[in-house]
C-alpha cells in the first residue's frame, strides 16, 4: 500500500543542537578546544541520557513522579564498583579483551541489580500511591533517603574509586585536539541504546503499547492490553538503565559517594522537561542540550555555569511550554 | 437490555448518565451497586481488559486515538488477533477511504470526521460481539454524518451488536432499532426506535423536548 500523505518529521529540536554547536565554534574560537568540549559535551549528555530515558517513559506511561530515581544511579555505580574491585586484575590489563571481560560483568551486574531495585520498589513502594502525585513524591523522596542509609551500611560512607579499563584511560591526540578514550565509548554507548529504544518504541508492538500508553492508557486498557503490566516492564527497565548509566557515570568521574544519583536528579529533571514528558526522542536531544551547554559554559564563563542549565530549560520552555516534543497525553 | 445483532439507541438529557453506563460497562468507571449481565457472565467487578476480552470495543466521545500513532499503528494495536487480514482493510476502507489515503499519517494530523472514522475503525477491525459508541457525530459537519451513518448501517448488517449514544435524531431515527431512554442515571423507558420517533407526546415527557428539535 502506497501512501498518498507522508508525515513530517518536526527537525526544528536537532537544528538547535547544531544551531548551539555552531554557536560554541563561533565563541570558542579555536576547533581543537570545540572539538574536545563536544565530545565532552555529547559523552555527557548521552550518559544522562541513559539515566533519564526511563524516567520520562515512567511519568508518561503512568504519571508517577519518581523522585528516587537517583537511588537506581547509585546503586548502579556502587555494584559496578564492587565488581570492577573483584575483578581489579582485568581492570588493569593492557588487552582491550581482558578489560571488557571486567567491564562487561560491571555494567551488566548494575543494570541488573538496579532493575531488581526497581521491581522491589514499584511494588512496595509506588503501587499503593497511583494517582496520587504528592505522596508519590513524599513516599519516593523518603526512600530515597533511607535506600541511601542502606548504602552506608553496605559500603561505607567513604568514597569509592571506580577506576576504568587500563585500555580506556587517556586520551587519543589528533593534531591539537584530545579526545578522552572513555568519553567516545559514552558515545558509543549511548547512541546504540537510543538506537536500540528507537527500534523497540516504533517496529515493536511492545513499543507500540508504550506509545500509545503514553498518550491515552485508559484507551489501552479498553483495548484489552493489561497497562499496569506494561508499566511494571517499563519501571524496570527504566531503572536497569539508570544503574547502566549510574556506572558509566561514576567511571567517568573515576569515584563513587552515595550522592551520586540525586545530584544527578536535578540535570534529569531539566532533560526531561526539556524534551517533554514521556518523549524518549525529546529526552535524547534535550540531554545533548544540556550536555554541551554545561560543557561549553563551563569553558567560556565558569561563574554562570551552574545556572546555565536552569536557563537553557527556561529559553526552551518560553519558546515551547510543553517541552521539545510534546507528548498528546489525554 | 440490550438485544442481541440489534444497534440499540441510549438517548436521555445531558447528565443523564449514557456516558458513564457506557463507561461502567467497559470498567472505566465503577458500578456503586447493581450488576452488569453480558452473555452469562456479571462483568461488574471485571477488570476493562478482561472484559475487552470477551469482544467489547469501546469507541468514548474523546475517540480516544493516539494521535502521535500513524492510521496503521493505532488499528493494529487495535487488531488483538495480530494483523488484520486484507478483506476487513478493504471492508473498512470500503466505508471510511480516508483511512487507506493516510494509512501512514500521524493520527493527530487527521481532520476530526476523520478521527472519528478511525475511532470507529478501530472498534470494527475485528470481528466483535458489542461495539459502544459514544455521541459519534458530535461536532461533525452533516456530510461526514451522513456518511458515518451509511457506514455505521452498513456495520449492523453484521450482526454486531451496537450500543450508541446519539443526540443526532436524524442520526438516532436513521440507526435506531431500539431505545432505552436514561434520566437521573436509571433507564425511564425502553422500547422501538420506531415508536418512539413518531409519538411527539413520548418524546417530549422523556427527553423534554421532540427529537425534532436535536436536529
Amino acid at each position: 500500500m502506497t501512501p498518498a500523505v507522508v508525515p513530517r518529521t518536526d527537525w526544528i529540536p536537532p537544528a538547535l543542537l547544531l544551531a548551539i554547536a555552531l554557536g560554541g565554534l563561533a565563541l570558542i574560537g579555536n576547533p581543537s578546544t570545540w572539538v574536545t568540549l563536544s565530545v565532552a559535551g555529547l559523552a555527557m549528555g548521552l550518559l544522562i541520557f541513559i539515566m533519564s530515558s526511563g524516567l520520562t517513559l515512567v511519568f508518561g506511561l503512568m504519571d508517577v513522579m519518581n523522585f528516587a530515581h537517583g537511588l537506581f544511579i547509585a546503586v548502579g555505580a556502587y555494584v559496578a564498583a564492587s565488581v570492577m574491585k573483584f575483578l581489579s586484575a582485568s581492570v588493569d590489563s593492557e588487552s582491550f579483551l581482558v578489560n571488557l571481560g571486567a567491564l562487561a560483568p560491571a555494567m551488566l551486574a548494575a543494570a541488573a541489580v538496579a532493575g531488581l531495585l526497581g521491581l522491589f520498589f514499584e511494588r512496595v513502594i509506588i503501587r499503593p500511591v497511583y494517582g496520587q502525585h504528592l505522596k508519590q513524591i513524599l513516599i519516593t523522596t523518603g526512600g530515597m533517603i533511607v535506600a541511601e542509609q542502606l548504602i552506608h551500611v553496605l559500603w561505607g560512607p567513604d568514597l569509592l574509586p571506580l577506576p576504568r579499563p587500563a585500555t580506556l584511560r587517556g586520551s587519543f591526540l589528533i593534531g591539537d585536539m584530545a579526545i578522552e578514550k572513555f568519553r567516545l565509548v559514552a558515545v558509543v554507548l549511548g547512541l546504540a541504546i537510543f538506537a536500540a529504544m528507537l527500534l523497540l518504541l516504533n517496529r515493536t508492538k511492545i513499543g507500540l503499547l508504550i506509545r500509545a500508553g503514553v498518550e491515552n492508557k485508559e484507551m489501552v486498557e479498553a483495548m484489552g492490553y493489561r497497562v499496569r503490566r506494561l508499566f511494571v516492564a517499563v519501571f524496570v527497565a527504566g531503572s536497569a538503565l539508570a544503574g547502566l548509566g549510574g556506572a558509566l557515570w561514576g567511571m567517568y568521574q573515576e569515584s563513587v559517594t552515595v550522592a551520586i544519583g540525586a545530584n544527578m536528579m536535578v540535570l534529569i529533571f531539566i532533560v526531561i522537561i526539556i524534551g517533554g514528558l514521556g518523549s524518549v526522542g525529546g529526552c535524547f536531544v534535550g540531554a545533548l542540550l544540556v550536555g554541551l551547554v554545561a560543557n561549553y559554559v563551563g569553558y567560556l564563563s565558569p561563574k554562570i555555569a551552574l545556572g546555565s542549565n536552569i536557563l537553557l530549560m527556561v529559553i526552551v520552555l518560553l519558546w515551547r511550554p510543553q517541552g521539545l516534543y510534546p507528548m498528546n497525553k489525554q | 437490555m440490550v438485544p442481541r445483532g440489534e444497534l440499540t439507541m441510549l438517548l436521555g438529557r445531558n447528565g443523564a448518565g449514557k456516558t458513564t453506563a457506557l463507561r461502567t460497562i467497559i470498567a472505566l468507571w465503577r458500578a456503586s451497586a447493581g450488576s452488569i449481565r453480558f452473555e452469562s457472565n456479571d462483568i461488574a467487578s471485571w477488570q476493562t481488559p478482561t472484559i475487552a476480552d470477551l469482544g467489547i470495543a469501546y469507541v468514548p466521545e474523546s475517540m480516544g486515538i493516539f494521535a502521535g500513532l500513524t492510521v496503521r499503528e493505532n488499528l493494529m494495536l487495535a487488531a488483538r488477533r495480530g494483523p488484520p487480514d486484507e478483506a476487513r482493510l478493504d471492508w473498512i476502507f470500503r466505508f471510511f477511504p480516508p483511512m487507506k489515503k493516510f494509512w501512514h499519517l500521524p493520527a493527530g494530523l487527521l481532520s476530526g470526521g476523520q478521527k472519528q472514522m478511525l475511532s470507529i475503525s478501530r472498534a470494527i477491525v475485528e470481528p466483535r460481539k458489542l461495539v459502544l459508541i459514544d455521541e459519534p457525530t458530535k461536532g461533525l459537519a452533516p456530510a461526514i454524518i451522513n456518511n458515518l451513518i451509511e457506514a455505521l448501517g452498513e456495520l449492523k448488517k453484521t450482526d454486531t451488536t451496537i450500543l450508541m449514544v446519539e443526540q443526532n435524531f436524524h442520526a438516532a431515527r436513521s440507526l435506531g432499532d431500539s431505545v432505552a431512554v436514561m434520566d437521573a442515571g436509571r433507564i425511564v423507558h425502553s422500547g422501538r426506535m420506531a415508536d418512539l420517533a413518531a409519538d411527539d407526546a413520548l418524546q417530549n415527557r422523556l427527553l423534554g423536548l421532540s427529537l425534532e428539535a436535536h436536529q
